[in-house]
């Protein structure tokens, strides 16, 4: 289907010349933007082991003694644990309670249904900081501001759409008859929900969750507002480091990045054996899942 | 007597049941209650709180009086021009640089896989992450500088830090590859043998791509720009950090940022957010306003 193609550009000369062209312009375009990429992120890692580099390609020497103190004196391990503890708690929520609703907007029309979507859709579509400033007013105002469980709260806000999004379409691909039939055959509904859906759910979970987290522990704006110490994220402290550097020497700053994009990469990784990198940003398509049924 | 009244009604609350059922609504609809309770209590409810909260300032000027000492504030008036300034370029670089990439990818690249997965990093790294990286990346004595001093293209360091500049270029890296991925999965819908259609007809790629491809990407391209305008027009740590977030980068979404972290009025940051989001919502839905002047339908051209 694909080679036909090239073929009808082909047919003149002046098509293929045309897309040699295109050919060296694209790939060249997309190499300069990783060449960039690796750039900014080359940049961080070896200033990370540097001893001292004002000028020239490299520092002048190598240690890894700025990851000890990252580690040590700017609470790195604390930071981290307490990235991951809220991550995964919003992780469980957002999936108890994303996934019933899921099912539910999967199998049925209702009255009210357009309004319910909305109230899933809006917090996608809206940047975070335009309902963060007013929800984390409220959250002071509920005396959670600062706290683990305020942070938890608001990312949640986020999180529980994202996997409402993620496994809508999924579910509406399980057939009904396989639950119908089931039922026939005199399972309750715990049984079928037990052995029918929940063997055909996982992967959608999986992934979900895995999105989740990836997007729990890089998310900014919404922990920036509503964190305090010991309510505060790895990225909302690499935040405040490079907001203040001068206090804290660069290397230091670049080993507490590493270690953030070294957290990232590690779930990212482990989120991409179970979905496809499209998936990251199809759930922003709600155009899709929306009107399809 | 009893027993007949009970029959009786244990007939209409079936026939109840029934109707409502009919109309979908039955005992799996509570299985939305939670969710949706969690939103109702913290994306609803705060919301229009916040709205309450912008017309009741904390200095008692009076209904509108925040957003009378916004506009009066030519300081403040500016981060509108600011955030416009900094947000539309930075999604018209990525919309137009994201489609012809997608649209060739699409058309001759077999494995998708590894460019998607190499372009999902940055995003997924996160804007503050990349601005660190850019801080050092692009200093006058940072690699880009380096590497052009070193080939001759420059002779002295270009000044991309602390300006408007920095901020573009970081919202670039995070953007381009949220709108490839996104036009990419457009792409792919659109079923290639209407392209192949065309082209037997005798269009040449140029006319396939403007009278056929274009017009069924339209719609996709239409969302991208606007996911794109979004995420550029409300994300401050690159403005924070590599801008002049008191000068030419001191965007609406820091201005807010400021009112709660250090003059908490959160009234005041309420009308900023709302302000915002006013202006987002415009441009958002002039978009889809010239959207739906478009064809807007299926494009797998199977049927109907």
């Amino acid at each position: 289907m694909i080679s036909t193609q090239v073929k009808s550009d082909e047919t003149s000369g002046g098509g293929k010349l045309n897309l040699t062209l295109k050919r060296w312009f694209i790939w060249g375009g997309i190499t300069f933007f990783f060449i960039n990429l690796l750039g900014v992120i080359g940049t961080v890692v070896i200033s990370s082991f540097g001893q001292e580099w004002f000028s020239g390609w490299l520092p002048h020497g190598w240690t890894t003694s700025f990851y000890k103190m990252a580690w040590q004196n700017y609470q790195v391990y604390g930071l981290l644990r307490v990235t991951l503890e809220i991550a995964l708690t919003v992780v469980l929520i957002s999936i108890a309670l994303g996934a019933p609703a899921a099912y539910a907007l999967a199998r049925r029309k209702f009255p009210g249904k357009k309004f319910v979507m909305l109230c899933f859709l809006l917090p996608i579509m809206l940047p975070p900081i335009t309902y963060g400033i007013p929800l984390a007013t409220f959250i002071y105002k509920l005396h959670l501001g600062g706290k683990i469980l305020g942070v938890i709260v608001v990312n949640l806000v986020p999180a529980i759409p994202f996997v409402i999004l993620v496994l809508t379409p999924f579910i509406e691909q399980i057939d009904p008859k396989i639950e119908a039939a089931a039922r026939m055959c005199g399972a309750k509904t715990h049984q079928i929900f037990l052995k029918i859906l929940m063997p055909l759910i996982v992967p959608g979970l999986l992934a979900a969750g895995l999105l989740v987290l990836v997007q729990t522990v890089a998310l900014f704006e919404l922990t920036y507002l509503v964190s305090g110490p010991g309510s505060t994220t790895l990225v909302v402290a690499l935040y405040y480091a490079v907001f203040a550097s001068g206090i804290r020497p660069y290397q230091a700053i670049s080993a507490m990045a590493v270690f953030y994009m070294l957290t990232t990469l590690f779930i990212l990784i482990l989120a991409l054996r179970y979905v496809n990198p499209t998936q990251m940003v199809t759930q922003a398509n709600t155009n899709r899942n929306t009107d399809n049924h | 007597m009893t027993s007949s009244t009970n029959i009786m009604l244990l007939d209409t609350k079936s026939n109840l049941k029934h109707r409502f059922a009919e109309r979908g609504i039955d005992r799996v609809l509570l299985l939305i209650i939670p969710a949706l309770t969690m939103m109702l209590i913290f994306f609803v409810y705060p919301s229009i709180y916040g709205i309450f909260l912008s017309f009741n300032p904390l200095n008692h000027s009076g209904f509108l009086g925040n957003y009378r000492s916004f506009f009066h504030d030519s300081y403040m008036r500016r981060t509108i021009f600011n955030t416009f300034r900094i947000a539309l370029p930075v999604s018209i670089i990525n919309i137009s640089a994201a489609l012809p990439v997608a649209v060739y990818v699409r058309k001759y690249v077999k494995r998708t896989r590894p460019i998607n997965t190499l372009l999902v990093i940055p995003m997924s790294l996160g804007t503050v992450l990349i601005a660190e990286g850019l801080y050092a990346y692009l200093n006058p004595s940072g690699w880009l500088n380096q590497t052009l001093l070193d080939l001759g293209i420059i002779s002295q360091p270009l000044r991309l830090l602390q300006n408007f500049w920095g901020v573009i270029i970081s919202l670039v890296i995070s953007g381009f590859p949220f709108a490839f991925l996104l036009m990419l999965s457009y792409a792919s819908s659109i079923n290639p043998s209407l392209e192949l259609a065309a082209s037997t007809l005798g269009a040449n790629s140029r006319q396939v791509f403007r009278l056929i491809t274009f017009p069924l990407l339209a719609p996709g391209l239409a969302i991208t720009f606007c996911l794109n305008f979004v995420l550029a027009f409300s994300v401050f740590p690159s403005a924070e950090l590599l801008g002049n977030p008191s000068g030419d980068s001191h965007v609406l979404a820091i201005a807010a940022a400021d009112a709660v972290t250090q003059k908490f009025d959160y009234s005041m940051a309420s009308t900023i957010s709302i302000i915002s989001a006013f202006f987002e919502l415009f441009v958002i839905a002039s978009v889809f306003l010239l959207r739906s002047k478009l064809y807007s339908g299926s494009t797998a051209g199977t049927k109907g």
